[in-house]
């Protein structure tokens, strides 16, 4: 286990360092100035280098790197060109909305998930299985925005029971949890069509193999099976498609945040991008991408949960 | 489907699930949607037009104001005397007024501002507005006197825009965060990417009767959303609707008025006329005569919006409508390029994400191959857009909407702009146009050089971007119109 934390620790470290110097020097060669977004089309020259100096953008690359990094080492990842405030201030102030969206897909994902895999599983071969696997094949088919439109267009313009997008803040939590039932629904329902498919299969490999067989044999009923000696096999899997969707949700969130004007961290990644807004992106592509690795940590600590075998090697 | 639902809808209230609706807060309270979003709340220090739309002439003001109909108003100048040879402006500043963090306004704030605007390290986005200026004195408290070093016609109205906002000086470092003005709005809180609140200011000198004491504008970035929002009774008006194909619905329906009013954007197929083939201006009045603007317009605005035959809007009272000098005619269009050496032509068409570039580009596409000219598209983001095409030059022709005011002066900047037209006479056309102190005089200059540009087809002119409003039926006082990039919030009234 401990092996395991110092090799994910070093992973994640290296995977940083490598997304910061990649993510420094696309930016930088990518055609855009923040200072013509900040200043606008009929600003004059002197202005937009007035501004350029300000930013710091008429100094060498490679200095502007090491006094980036130096600032981050210490915590600190800059000051946004465009919103003139601290990098760090713009990304506390939306973790209230993308953590807790991202949290709540994958939750559902997981639970519409696995018991649409079992009951597919359960029916095999007959309507129940296929019924689940036609509506995940529609799943898997529709994009999570039109999805959401048509949810916003039933659920919030025609019922009036939720609202059409915007987040009024935590600070009415059940205003908040309302805001926030539309997108997890749009972002969890694609996936869950996945993973049910991956479930559903998984449980019919398992249920094939002879141990599932002797357990039938000796007398243990279909329910007893699938639970004792099929599910916790079947699981591992899934698991890892979890861990990879986890990526799926991260970026699926830009598009829903948009749909439904949340004022969460996919919006501002999608906007910094535009403006060309370098300690932004920047800082939103490192934390995005521990998220990943993180969750993937998570999946290996599952899988030793999931598998006594893991579990044994790990602990020698 | 609307329709098909409202049982469904009545079953929902039953059971006590509907949301509450916003019709109790209609009296105190507006909520409008706003497709920007900004990332700064000072117009001193970024051009992002939201910010003007939300705050200039609402929370900050200046010293002069423009009416709906494009009229020089008084604003923080109550009255101004200018000197017979155009060159001093003598303002009476109003006796009454206070930033709203107390501070009392006089004269040297205006000269503070003016001085940060035109110093040397200045990030103000319309630098060039305050160039002619020589000095700002201030005299008294009431009086500011500006000297310019030459005349400048437009002085007056650029006086009114949000750039030259009249700032405190122990706010500058935070108006960014938390704007101090001195409008008949003030600021009350903001949450980036969700919501900017403000609230009407109680003893305000333009305080009236009926004003809405709260009015909260929400950022919607998505059209689909936006109609949402809009039929979901979340926001209560959407002055600048993206998505023209929307309106129909609205319209249909009796909660709300659609309003389509005019702009200052001129839409242009932008050639870059510093390579060839566009500096031959045979091909550009080829280009010109390939052009079917009122199916560009019926096809990718759904009929909104109005042709325009050189660079100046229609609602201007100087006007000329020049969409006649190159009819839509692909034969003549080809003899052109004949005549030009420029048959079979090949050239690419970057269009930036803007619905209007998007849908334009496509029919212009079809309207150039009847013309004989291949355009390849390629669509960009924006951030490559002002990198590659507009920055670098790098482009054959592009779609671009002009939104400023007065801004004919584009065709006077040079090899440096990224049009590449370099025109000796227009240059100084328009320096006669903008120093002319005679409204008549003026007139004339303006329509001169609307014809100069349509002769020498610079651009292919296409249409003034409309403004198309949704709002509720129960709301008045707003502009229909956009002759600036600010909308006043003190005249709209909840009817009833």
């Amino acid at each position: 286990m401990t092996l395991l934390l110092a090799r994910r620790v070093l992973t994640l470290t290296l995977t940083l360092f490598v997304v910061s110097v990649v993510v420094f020097a696309v930016m930088n060669v990518l055609p855009g100035d923040p200072a013509l977004v900040v200043l606008g089309l009929d600003s004059t020259p002197e202005a937009q280098a007035a501004l350029r100096e300000r930013f710091g953008l008429d100094r060498p690359l490679p200095e502007r790197y090491l006094d980036w990094i130096a600032g981050a080492l210490r915590g600190e990842f800059g000051t946004s060109y465009t919103f003139a405030v601290p990098v760090s201030e713009l990304i506390v102030e939306r973790l209230p909305v993308t953590v807790p969206l991202a949290l709540f897909a994958t939750l559902l994902t997981v639970v519409v998930a696995l018991v649409l895999g079992v009951v597919a599983a359960l029916n095999h071969g007959r309507p129940g299985d296929w019924a689940v696997m036609t509506l995940s094949q529609f799943g898997v088919a529709v994009p999570a925005f039109w999805l959401a439109i048509l949810l916003v267009l039933l659920f919030a313009v025609a019922l009036r029971w939720l609202p059409p997008g915007g987040f009024p803040g935590w600070e009415d939590p059940v205003a908040a949890l309302r805001a926030l039932i539309l997108p997890t629904v749009s972002l969890a329902l694609v996936q869950s069509a996945i993973l049910a498919r991956v479930t559903r299969s998984s449980i019919l490999e398992v249920m094939r193999l002879d141990y599932a067989r002797t357990a039938r044999a000796k007398g243990l009923s279909r329910r007893a099976t699938l639970i004792r000696h099929v599910l916790p096999n079947a699981l591992i899997p899934i698991v890892t498609i979890v861990g990879l969707q986890f990526a799926n949700v991260v970026t699926g969130a830009i598009v829903i945040e948009n749909v439904f004007y949340l004022p969460g961290l996919g919006r501002l990644i999608f906007q910094s991008i535009t403006n060309r807004d370098l300690f932004t992106v920047q800082a939103l592509v490192l934390f995005f991408a521990a998220a990943v690795v993180i969750a993937n940590f998570l999946v290996d600590v599952a899988y030793i949960l999931a598998d006594p075998r893991l579990r044994k090697g790990a602990a020698a | 489907m609307r329709l098909a639902l409202r049982p469904l809808a009545a079953l929902g209230t039953a059971f006590g699930l509907a949301a509450a609706p916003g019709l109790a807060a209609a009296e105190t309270a507006v909520s409008i949607g706003m497709q920007q979003e900004p990332t700064v709340l000072d117009p001193t220090a970024d051009a992002t037009a939201s910010i003007d739309a939300m705050l200039t002439a609402n929370v900050f003001e200046s010293l002069t104001t423009v009416s709906e109909s494009g009229e020089i108003l008084p604003a923080l100048a109550e009255s101004w005397e200018v000197s017979d040879d155009g060159l001093t402006y003598t303002f009476r500043l109003v006796e009454n007024a206070a930033f709203h963090d107390g501070a009392v306004f006089d004269s040297s704030d205006v000269k503070f501002s003016f001085d940060r605007a035109m110093a040397e390290d200045s990030v103000n986005p319309s630098k060039d507005i305050f160039e002619p200026i020589a000095s700002v004195e201030a005299p008294d408290p009431r009086t500011v006197a500006i000297t310019l070093t030459k005349p400048d016609a437009f002085f007056l109205f650029s006086m009114a825009q949000g750039d030259a906002s009249i700032v405190d000086p122990s706010d500058v470092e935070t108006n960014a965060t938390n704007p101090v003005g001195t409008g008949p709005y003030r600021f009350a809180s903001w949450t980036r990417g969700d919501r900017l609140v403000l609230e009407a200011v109680e003893g305000h000198r333009d305080a009236a009767p009926g004003m809405i004491p709260r009015v909260t504008f929400r950022f919607i970035g998505e059209a689909p959303a936006a109609v949402a929002a809009l039929l979901a009774e979340e926001i209560d008006a959407f002055p600048g609707m993206p998505a023209p194909e929307t309106l129909e619905q609205f319209k249909a329906d009796p909660r709300f008025d659609v309003v389509v009013g005019t702009t200052e954007g001129e839409i242009i197929l932008a050639m870059n006329n510093a390579r060839p083939p566009f500096d031959d201006v045979r091909v550009r009045r080829a280009i010109s005569h390939a052009l079917d603007r009122q199916a560009i317009i019926d096809g990718a605005y759904y009929g909104y919006g109005e042709p325009i035959g050189s660079f100046f809007p229609p609602h201007h009272a100087a006007y000329v409508d020049l969409t006649g000098m190159y009819p839509h005619d692909p034969e003549a269009a080809k003899a052109l390029l004949a005549e030009a050496g420029a048959e079979d032509l090949e050239v690419t068409l970057r269009l930036p994400h803007f619905p209007y570039a998007r849908r334009s580009g496509e029919i212009i596409q079809q309207q150039l191959a009847e013309a004989g000219i291949d355009a390849k598209i390629e669509n960009v983001e924006w951030g490559f857009w002002i990198g590659e095409v507009y920055k670098n030059k790098n482009y054959d022709m592009t779609i671009i909407a002009h939104t400023s005011p007065n801004d004919m002066g584009n065709f006077a900047r040079g090899p440096d702009y990224f049009y590449g037209y370099v025109d000796p006479d227009f240059t100084a056309l328009w320096d006669r146009i903008r120093t002319e102190p005679n409204p008549e005089r003026l007139t004339e200059l303006l329509q001169q050089g609307q014809r100069h540009l349509a002769e020498q087809a610079v651009h292919g002119f296409l249409f003034q971007l409309p403004k198309l409003g949704v709002y509720d039926a129960g709301l008045s006082g707003y502009w229909a119109s956009a002759p600036v990039l600010f909308a006043p919030l003190k005249d709209l009234r909840w009817e009833g």
